[in-house]
This record gives structure tokens, sequence and C-alpha cells, in this order.
């Protein structure tokens, strides 16, 4: 075929079955854009770049297929990083193609010229800067190929505007062949095997999985395993969705703020099966002390994350799905269900004592609407099979410990970065992944600030997300700390200047609700649910209402403020532990 | 530690940046980095760095190097498994009553006088780094001009093309850490 790069690379996208791309115009891109005008290729018109680069990744998180997105140079490039670093902690397939400045003027501090590709080396799987269009389709195809295997990740593609213009002959391959580039699937057959007998030899085992199983989509065989083993489940944050939270086996969230039976759990387990979970701080707490007496067993496809931050006994590098299919064949040579029940009935009745003793709890309060009520209420009203993302902040964590999510890819949050503002606009792309679903973004007063501009996408382009704003007024888990940790010493956190959001959400278009008692919570939660259409509710919250269990930062998983001590018992930091909030 | 690791990379822009901004993103010092397009393939270069770090931060690194798209091969070399060369061009001060000395000096090193002006001259060298670090030095007392060397290269001794240290699978690389 013998074309302009932008034809070149529109018939690249449409053959990576790409249905819609989430950008904004600039110089350079003109001329693909220009080529869009009349292209099957469906464009969504953001407000914002980094809301482009969150729609990409909430598209791509809810559906599982590889989100794309589109900037102009310069500052159109450097708008979309926080969101490519948030793909690329949460290993997220995106494809972010830029515009870059005429081939002669690179490096010559050109108008809007920045070296995108030399400042995401670091943050994306991989980068390209094209130099030819001849060279547009294998790229893009190699793009596709990096972003959507192995562990998955963003891949930034920067295309210079002369390359859109210029006709060349391509050829567009098949396949991509990266021969320095070939991610392990099927897992070592005698590590899975001595993984199996070492379910035998253990008394107080614990499944810790994570992003890992949802990403490979092996829920069912992570189910499979757990039932026949009777071994207990917790998940990490990423983790959540790909284990029934309604199963009797199941924790629960581990780590700073998971259930306190979790994290006992784990401490005391003599056997942790890690998939697809990164042993990452906010899980592990105090390494040293996290699952000490364990054997551990670490599946995951990325080999950099075994040995990373814990030593691991038996390693398996490898799908979780694939890997967890061959488990459950080997585990079942070995014994029955019966026979693990009995092997683990201390174990789990020990379980289930923490689970009574210690559940997660909160107090209700006559006058005031407490967030997790309404965490708890959405989780039993929502439809079933509700997309719920979240913010950044104690809303994220009572989501986590008080929302059931049953399915995989039901929960889209920013783990990794902790990216305040992504919540929205990743509902927005996962809604237009399924438009027939239920999004609700679970948000902080603060952090939907941060991207509230995307409100009018949402109008423009009928995407019917509910936002849900958990407003206590402040930086709520800035100010946890600052209570724990800084002496009350409030600094910072206030945001009781602030719009009013019924007002704002209407100035866009958009419904806007409110309750402010709890005797309105129920009915302004069902409207809201029911409305056919984008709604803001701004739910008015208890102002200084903190996230329990909480692990202090550099504490051990066991040492958690259960909120019912008295301040002088908080633990305190630690020198040296890291205080990044 | 001392640790020289040796890499097959793609011959492409963009890969020695990938590759030091990898070491360099985790606090590791360069000591040396050598790249040259590999002989036998001229789409692969052979890189050969040598980097201060300890065992553990060497697995890690080893790990994620693997892990860059552009990388084909990482091999750690360790002691006595390889056989390594480092060259150097000295240039001394040396009117022509001293050259006859000189020529002789570099008989000792096997040096060889590849240039020469009526008040310097230039000796080519290769070794190991010991003896390279002792031709400097020996020099020295000539006066000093100016030094260029070129960081070590490595290959691993006997077995095929590459070292034998090449993992199997990811998990015997894993194995070793256990
Ligand atoms: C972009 C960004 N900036 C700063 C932070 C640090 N941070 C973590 S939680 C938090 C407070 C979030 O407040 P809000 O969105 O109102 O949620 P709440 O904790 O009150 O539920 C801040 C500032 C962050 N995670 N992300």
């Amino acid at each position: 075929m013998k074309a302009k790069g932008s034809v070149l690379l529109a018939e690249s996208l449409m053959r990576e079955g790409v249905e819609v791309i989430f950008g904004y115009p600039g110089g350079v891109v003109l001329p693909f854009y220009d080529y869009l005008y009349d292209s099957p290729l469906k464009h969504i018109l953001v407000r914002h770049k980094q809301g482009a680069a969150h729609m990409a990744d909430g598209y791509a998180r809810a559906s599982g297929r590889v989100g794309v997105c589109l900037v102009t140079s310069g500052p159109g490039a450097t708008n979309t990083i926080t969101g490519i670093v948030t793909a690329n902690m949460d290993s997220v397939p995106m494809v972010i193609i830029t515009g870059q400045v005429p081939r002669a003027m690179i490096g010559n501090d050109a108008f809007q010229e920045a070296d995108i590709v030399g400042m995401t080396r670091v943050c994306t799987k991989y980068n390209f800067l094209v130099k030819d269009p001849s060279e547009i389709p294998q790229t893009i195809k190699e793009a596709f190929y990096i972003a959507s295997t192995g562990r998955p990740g963003p891949v930034l593609v920067d295309i210079p505007k002369d390359v859109f213009l210029t006709e060349a002959q391509a050829h567009f391959p098949e396949r991509a062949h990266i021969r320095s580039y070939r991610p392990s699937y099927e897992g070592h057959q005698g590590q899975i095997k001595e993984a199996a007998k070492a379910f035998l030899k253990a008394r107080k085992p614990v499944l810790y999985t994570g992003g890992g199983i949802i990403i490979s989509g092996a829920n069912e065989e992570l189910k499979k395993l757990a039932e026949h083993t009777h071994i207990p489940v917790t998940n990490t944050l990423l983790g959540l969705g790909g284990f029934p939270s309604d199963h009797p086996q199941f924790l629960g969230m581990l780590g700073m703020h998971g259930t306190w039976y979790a994290n006992y759990a784990v401490a005391e387990s003599d056997l942790l099966i890690a998939v697809g979970a990164r042993f990452d701080d906010r899980a592990t707490g105090k390494i040293d002390e996290f699952a000490r007496h364990a054997k551990i067993i670490h599946i995951d496809i990325d080999p950099s994350c075994i040995q990373k931050n814990i030593k691991v006994d038996i390693p398996v590098v490898g799908d979780a799905k694939y890997i967890l299919t061959r488990l459950n064949e080997e585990v079942r040579k070995l014994a029955s269900s019966e026979h693990f029940a009995s092997l683990y009935h201390a174990w789990n009745q020990q379980i289930g004592e923490w689970r009574e003793s210690h559940p997660l709890s909160y107090e209700m309060d006559d006058e005031l609407i407490k967030p997790q009520w309404v965490i708890e209420e959405l989780s039993r009203h929502a439809a079933g099979d509700s997309i719920i993302t979240t913010d950044v902040g104690q809303h994220q964590m009572w989501t986590a410990q008080f929302f059931k999510f049953r399915n995989p890819r039901t929960l889209l949050t920013s783990g990794g970065l902790g990216t305040m503002g992504y919540g929205f606009p990743a509902a927005l792309g996962a809604q237009v992944a399924f438009p027939d679903r239920s999004v609700v973004a679970i948000v902080g007063d603060g952090s939907f600030q941060m991207n509230i501009q995307e409100l009018s996408t949402a109008v423009q382009y009928h995407l019917p997300v509910k936002v849900v704003i958990i407003n206590n007024l402040n930086l709520g888990m800035v100010r946890q700390w600052q209570e724990f940790f800084y002496n009350k010493r409030y600094s910072a956190i206030d945001l009781t200047v602030c719009p009013d959001y019924v007002k704002l959400a209407e100035a866009y278009g958009v419904k806007g609700l409110r309750a402010s008692r709890p005797s309105e919570m129920m009915d302004v939660l069902q409207e809201t649910l029911n409305h056919d259409g984008p709604v803001v509710a701004d739910f008015v919250v208890s102002y200084d209402e903190n996230v329990f269990p909480m692990v202090g930062p550099g504490r051990a998983n066991k040492e958690m403020i259960l909120g019912n001590e008295k301040r002088e018992e908080i633990p305190s930091i630690p020198a040296g532990a890291a205080m990044n909030s | 530690m001392k640790t020289t690791v040796s890499l097959l990379v793609e011959n492409k822009f963009g890969v020695l940046c990938r590759v030091a901004g990898l070491l360099s993103g985790r606090g590791f010092n360069i000591d040396s980095l050598n790249v040259t397009p590999s002989t036998l393939d001229p789409s692969v270069s052979r890189m050969t760095i040598v980097v201060e770090a300890n065992e553990n931060a060497m697995e890690q690194v080893t790990k994620q190097l693997n892990k860059l798209i552009d990388v084909i091969k990482v091999t750690t070399i360790e002691n006595g498994e390889f056989v390594d060369r480092e060259m150097a061009l000295i240039k001394i001060r040396a009117n022509p009553q001293k050259r006859a000395e000189v020529l002789r000096e570099a008989e000792i090193f096997r040096a060889k006088v590849v240039d020469a002006t009526p008040d310097t001259c230039i000796l080519e060298a290769t070794g190991d780094e010991g003896k390279i670090n002792a031709f400097i030095e020996f020099f020295k007392h000539y006066g000093l001009v100016d030094v260029a060397r070129t960081g070590r290269i490595a290959l691993s001794r006997g077995g095929g093309k590459t070292a034998k240290k090449a993992s199997k699978t990811p998990e015997d690389e894993l194995k070793k850490a256990v």
C-alpha cells in the first residue's frame, strides 16, 4: 500500500481492532485529525489530556483491550505523563500516540517541541520515535503487541508532523516478531509440581492474589483452586474482583487498610501462595515481619518482581491462568478436597474466630452521613455488573473494604501510583467500553476537582456515569495521617472553600443531587442510580472519619490501629520509615 | 563488588540510553561501558559494563536489564570465568634522545609506539585492568600528557557463543538466588 503517514496510521489502528481514540488536537497532529474527519475511527474529544490518558486506561482495565489516546506535541504530550505513569505502575495496556515537530526541526527547541520519548523512556513499557512513514505499520503492530502481552503496559509512539504528511510504500505485517522480547507464559513444570507438594506439607496456608489474576483472566482457576483446597484468599487492592467477596473463604484486602483477619492470617501462615501480586509495601507493611513463618510460592509473569522485596522459596514465572490450571491438576492428583479440608480444618476454624472477633465496622450517626454507609448501600443497590472506579484517599480504602466486588474488571483504581483525579475519567473510559453497564465513580472532593472538566465530555458523548462524591470537605487521608502521626497539626487539608457541586453539575448540564443528612441519603442514592444520564451526587459526610484498621508506616501488619484505642496507644513511626501518604 | 555485565542488544538508537538510564535510575555508578556492533551480526551490539554493586542489587538489575525490550541477552560474568581486556593509549613527553629508552621499556609491557613528534610519543598497550594500571604508572616519570582507555571488554571462556551462565528458564536464574 502506498499512502501518506496519516492513512498508514489509521489503517494500522483499524487492523488492530481499535474502535475509539481518546484525544485532543493541536498543530502537529492536524494532518491526522484531518484524516479522522471522515474516518470510521471514533474519536472522543476530552477536555484535558490527563483525562484522555485516564480514559484510555479505564477503557483498557474495564475491557481488557488496549486503550488508545492521541495528543499533540509539547504540552499535549507532557499533559499525558501522569496518566502514562499511572498505567505503567498498574500494568495497563495502552498505546499513546503523540505528535512531534517535523523531523528536520527535532532538537532545535522548535515551537511546542518536547523530547517526549526521552521523558517517557522510564515510565513506559516501551516507546518509539517513528522516523519514516514506511515504518508506521510495523511500529503500530509492535506497539500493540508489546502493550498487551507479557506484563502489559503503556507504549508511546511519537510521530513527527511531516511523517504524517509524507507518502510511502508500506507493508502491513500480520504478526509482530521481536527477538529480544519473548514473555514466558507456561511456567516451569517442575516448579509447579514442587508448589503443589508444598500444599500437603502446609497447615496454615493463605492465597494472596493481585491484579495478575484479573489481567490474565484467572479468576475461575483461582476459585477452583481455593475451593478444592479450602485455602482462604486475601486480595491486594488491584486484586479485588479476582475472587468473589461474598465467598466464605474470602478474607478481604490485606495491608495498610486491610482487614484484621487478613493481616493476621498472613502473619501466622506457614505457606503463602502469591499469584500476580508484587509484595508492594502498602500490602506487606514491614517486610521483615511479613509472613515470616511462611514458605513462599510466587507466581508472576514478570521475573523482576520475584525476589525483589522478599525471599521466595518456589518461584514460578508465567501467566497466572496457565499456571493455576496446571496447579489445579497437580493438586487434584495429590489429594481430595476432603483431605485438604481436614488438613486445614484447625486453621480455617482459627480464621473464623478472628473474623468474628474483629469484623470491619463503623459507627452510624443520627446527624451525619457516614462515608462507609454510603458505600455499603451503594454496594447493595448498584447493579450486579456495575463497574466502580475510585480516586485516591479514604474513600478509595472504604470502597475496597465495604464494596462487595464479585467479578473481575469491576474495580478500576490507581493502586501503584495513587493518582488523585483518576476515578472520573477512568469511569468515562469504562462507560465507552460498556455503554449499557452501570458505571459509578466514587470520588473524593479533593480528587474530583483534579479532573472535573471532563463533565463536558460526559455530556457531549452521552456517557451516563454516576459520580458519587464522598465529600468530607477536606483531604481526608492526609488529615488522618496528620491526626495520627503529626500531632494533629492539620496543615493544608481544608477544602471547605469549594464549589456548590450541585450547581456546578447543572452548569455543565449534568444532574446534580445532594444529601447532607442521613435521612436524605437513601433517596439521593436511589435517584442517582436510577437517573438516565450522568449524575453528580454530593454526599456530605462526617468531616473527621478515619479509615480503620490502619497499619502505621514502617510497622508490621499485625500492629493495627483499630480506632478504639486511646491516642497514646497509637504507635509512633519508627525513624526512617517511609512517610509518603 | 565490581561486576562485569555483558549484554547483547539491538543496534538501534536509544538503546544505550535505556541501559544507562536503568543503571543510573537505581543509583549505580558505571565504572566503564563499552559498546560496539557485534561483528557476527551487525544488527546486534555488544555492551560490556563494569558496575560497582552488591550481589543482591546486581541480581535485581540483571532481571531489569532482561526486561528491557531491546536487550537480547544478559550475562553477568564472574571472576575467572572470562577473559577480559582493555586497551590504553598514553601520550608521554619524550624527546628524540629518549626514544630508544622508551622503546625498550615499552617491550616490558608489549606496548607499541604508534606515533611520535619531536617532543611526545604515543604508546599503545593491551591487557587486563591490572596490567594497564601498571603500564600507565610506569610511564608517569616521563610526564603523562594524556591517557585514553577503552574500558573493559570481556568474553566468557569455553562453551558456545555466549556465556554458560545464560539461563534456560527464568526459574533457573531465580533459583540461584534462593
Ligand atoms: C495527584 C495526587 N496528589 C497528591 C496526592 C496525595 N494524597 C493522597 S490522598 C490525598 C487526599 C485525598 O483527598 P480526597 O480526594 O478529598 O479524598 P479523601 O481522602 O478525603 O477521601 C492526597 C492529597 C495524591 N495521592 N495524588
